[in-house]
């Protein structure tokens, strides 16, 4: 039993996150907002240079074959520099997907091939998933997997239209995407192709969670720094009692939703079939602080939180946005409610950890 | 991370398991603010230490079972999950054990650790004041210096256990001429010494959980003074960081709550119109559970070598909000049934003690320093905000 990142972990965090602190700054948010693409070149080298694009892929593919445990807190860093390239859900969705086809032997070498132009840096794979509208940066990939009732496709860019939809956070560029299923382009489907999108939503759910969690640091940590600033009847704001309070209240939803979190990356990589309660409770919890923080951050900014030039709104819109993509509060909660109300669902301390969580039997000898 | 048991600890797990069953009373005992019941729960207590099983984190020599923090966390799962009784001595073993371990001489460890794990003594806690509460450091009961012994006049209040228990511990005000919280000293008293009166104070539940002891010319042996004469604060606030952290409250008590929440709802929602009760439910659950991934995320990196952080102060908010929030739940789910105390066995059957609980969990956000407290100490501590 042992539930802490080690220190190489840590120190990948540290230094992935000094990196986006110093290059990802507001204005070039700000500049990305203008921007036809919504993108920053150099920041998707940069990306691709510390290892973000092949972090994930396996070995075999040229690729790094870390995990998700490796990979949740560079997705906190990414929540926490609110930044908009779409690396997190390239890397960990559809990078899980392309992954879980080719562990499942279906379409091994064209898959073996774009999971090589991944790692590499060289070709761009989105995936959606039908519990979002609307696919982020869809439009930038050279490749989508799209999904079709059960079946599961691989479609070329020029095989689809896009339609740009304008998203209350500026940073985001939704796409709804319309394509033409075809035999051609199918690479999963029947049982295989529900899994894996069962396991697409998982990794989906858990990529926002993680950045909702940084996007939540952040947002307390800049209402923390303009309330030692900001002073009103000769002292600080910070120094009310209803201030702290309201700051309190979110670092408490956070200190409690970053081991659910952690323990869902986990669990997706160890016990794919114990992951949806533990996504769900991790993307609920963590959509709260986000929203939580979201709210009392702007509250301690006064009418400056109200405004567009105040820098806040890029992280608030971020977590609005995050918080309901890949299922909102309601799906996972309702997800959570129907295993509570199996009469089989083990419940309570012995089955949180250990064997018997991930078997999720009764015998004490498991 | 790797969030498997091992071979040695899945056994431990067994070993307690075997133990409790073997051991932990049939009958409910009477509850430890009676008379009859504290007795009971003493000899609860000496059972439990019969077996080295009374605290297992302490050393050998104490009575304990040297084991690591994830192994309490598998002992303390194991409890809950027999439904053993509470711990009439928590106070001792919690709360004074440890700093005891950290601050008294080998001499005192040797008086006190043993009696107190074996049952013997029974602690209560002497904090509060009628004008210290939250603000303790504006503690006015004075130990004077006379000789080997310091003389105790004042008043302490919300004393827990203290109308049954053998032995109070607090602060005392040793230098006369000091303010705040300077020339405090943490002192043990014997509660049946001469000029010590203990007046119950009834709780919610009719019971006297807790009391007033008033010190009339108190001569304690200077053999008493736990750490330096006017170094009381410090060594207490490293007490009340144990009570915040990891040791008072235990997760799998709320993990166990919110199993039996499902549970009831599982019988009762088809007959439950509040349409928020699913949600509570849920969240209950998940809060339990986040709870209990807190810890042992605590529980690792302490075992690893690491401190706990400020963030622990975050715990007793989540908890005792937890607490209150199983009970409202449970309650809601008996509906105008709720309020009734149980009696027949049919009703305890039927309402078990969800109600006993609620009003207990009703204390939580106020012992061991209020929420309001706690979010000051987040705010100051935890993420930098200006005191003044």
């Amino acid at each position: 039993m042992d539930f802490t990142f080690t220190d190489d972990q840590l120190a990948f965090r540290d230094s992935v996150g000094s990196m986006l602190e110093n290059e990802v700054t507001t204005a070039s948010i700000r500049e990305r907002w203008t921007g036809d693409s919504g993108e920053n070149g150099d920041m998707l080298n940069m990306l691709n240079e510390m290892g973000m694009n092949s972090l994930l892929v396996p070995e075999s593919c040229g690729g790094l074959g870390m995990d998700l445990v490796d990979f949740v807190l560079l997705a906190d860093a990414c929540g926490k520099a609110a930044l908009p390239e779409s690396i997190v859900e390239d890397a960990v969705v559809a990078g899980g997907l392309l992954s879980d086809l080719l562990a499942s032997g279906q379409h091994t070498d064209q898959v073996q091939e774009l999971l090589g132009g991944v790692a590499a840096g060289d070709i761009r794979v989105g995936c959606a998933h039908i519990i979002n509208p609307y696919s982020n940066f869809a439009h930038r990939k050279d490749w989508m997997l799209l999904a079709n009732g059960n079946d599961v496709h691989l479609v070329p860019k020029s095989d689809l239209k896009f339609t740009a939809l304008k998203s209350v956070d500026p940073s985001r560029r939704l796409q709804k995407v319309d394509w033409a299923p075809s035999r051609k382009t199918r690479v999963a489907e029947g049982e295989v192709g529900a899994g894996l999108q069962r396991a697409t939503l998982n990794r989906g759910a858990l990529a926002a969670a993680a950045q909702l969690l940084g996007l939540a640091q952040a947002m307390v940590q800049q209402a923390v720094d303009y309330s030692a600033t900001r002073e009103q009847f000769g002292k600080a704001i910070g120094t009310n009692q209803a201030v702290k309070h309201l700051m309190a209240d979110c670092a408490v939803q956070i200190e409690f939703a970053k081991p659910v979190v952690y323990r869902a990356a986990y669990t997706v990589g160890v016990a794919p079939q114990r992951a949806d309660w533990a996504v769900s409770h991790a993307k609920t919890a963590a959509g709260s602080a986000a929203e939580l923080s979201a709210r009392n951050a702007t509250q301690v900014h006064g009418a400056m939180g109200y405004t567009w030039e105040c820098d806040l709104h890029i992280w608030v819109k971020r977590a609005w946005a995050l918080a309901k993509e890949w299922g909102d509060a309601g799906f996972h909660k309702n997800r959570i409610h129907e295993w509570l109300l199996q009469p089989n669902a083990l419940l309570g301390p012995e089955f949180t950890f250990g064997k018997r969580y991930i078997d999720h039997s009764d015998s004490a000898a498991a | 991370m790797d969030l498997l048991y091992t071979p040695s600890q899945t056994q431990f797990r067994e070993e307690v398991r075997a133990w409790l069953a073997a051991h932990v009373p049939a009958k409910k005992l009477a509850s430890f603010d009676t008379a009859e019941g504290f007795e009971q729960h003493r000899q609860w207590e000496k059972t439990l230490a019969a077996g080295n099983w009374g605290m297992v984190t302490w050393p050998k020599e104490y009575g304990g079972r040297a084991c690591d923090l994830i192994e309490w966390l598998i002992f303390e799962e194991e409890y809950y999950r027999a439904g053993a009784p509470l711990r009439v001595n928590q106070n001792g073993i919690f709360l004074l054990g440890p700093t005891l371990m950290e601050y008294g001489t080998e001499a005192q460890k040797e008086r006190f650790i043993s009696a107190m794990a074996s049952g013997e003594e029974i602690w209560a806690q002497a904090w509060s004041e009628p004008n210290a509460g939250s603000d303790m450091a504006a503690i006015r009961c004075r130990a004077d210096r006379d000789g080997d012994d310091y003389v105790i006049n004042g008043q302490k209040i919300w004393s827990t256990r203290a109308v049954f228990a053998d032995y109070a511990f607090g602060l005392f005000r040793t230098d006369p001429e000091s303010s705040r919280h300077h020339g405090l000293s943490f002192i043990l008293v014997p509660l049946d010494s001469p000029g010590v009166t203990v007046r119950p104070i009834e709780q919610l539940n009719g019971l006297p959980g807790f009391a007033e002891i008033f010190f009339d010319d108190v001569r304690v042996s200077d053999f008493n003074l736990l750490g330096g004469e006017n170094q009381g604060w410090q060594i207490a606030m490293s007490t009340a960081g144990f009570e915040r952290g990891l040791m008072l409250r235990s997760p799998a008590r709320f993990q166990q709550a919110s199993r039996r929440l499902v549970e009831l709802y599982r019988k009762r929602r088809n007959d439950i119109l509040d349409l928020s009760i699913e949600d509570s439910v849920v969240r209950c659950y998940m809060d339990a559970e986040a709870y209990a991934l807190s810890t042992y995320q605590t529980a690792s990196r302490l075992v690893a070598g690491g401190h706990i952080g400020a963030e622990s102060s975050c715990n007793k908010i989540f908890w005792s909000e937890l607490d209150i929030r199983i009970h409202e739940t449970a309650l809601s789910l008996l509906g105008a049934r709720a309020e009734i105390e149980p009696e027949t066995a049919e009703d305890h059957a039927e309402l078990g003690t969800w109600l006993d609980g609620f009003l207990f969990s009703q204390s939580g956000p106020i012992y061991a320093g209020t929420n309001e407290i706690q979010r000051n100490i987040i705010a100051e501590r935890m993420l930098g905000m200006p005191r003044k």
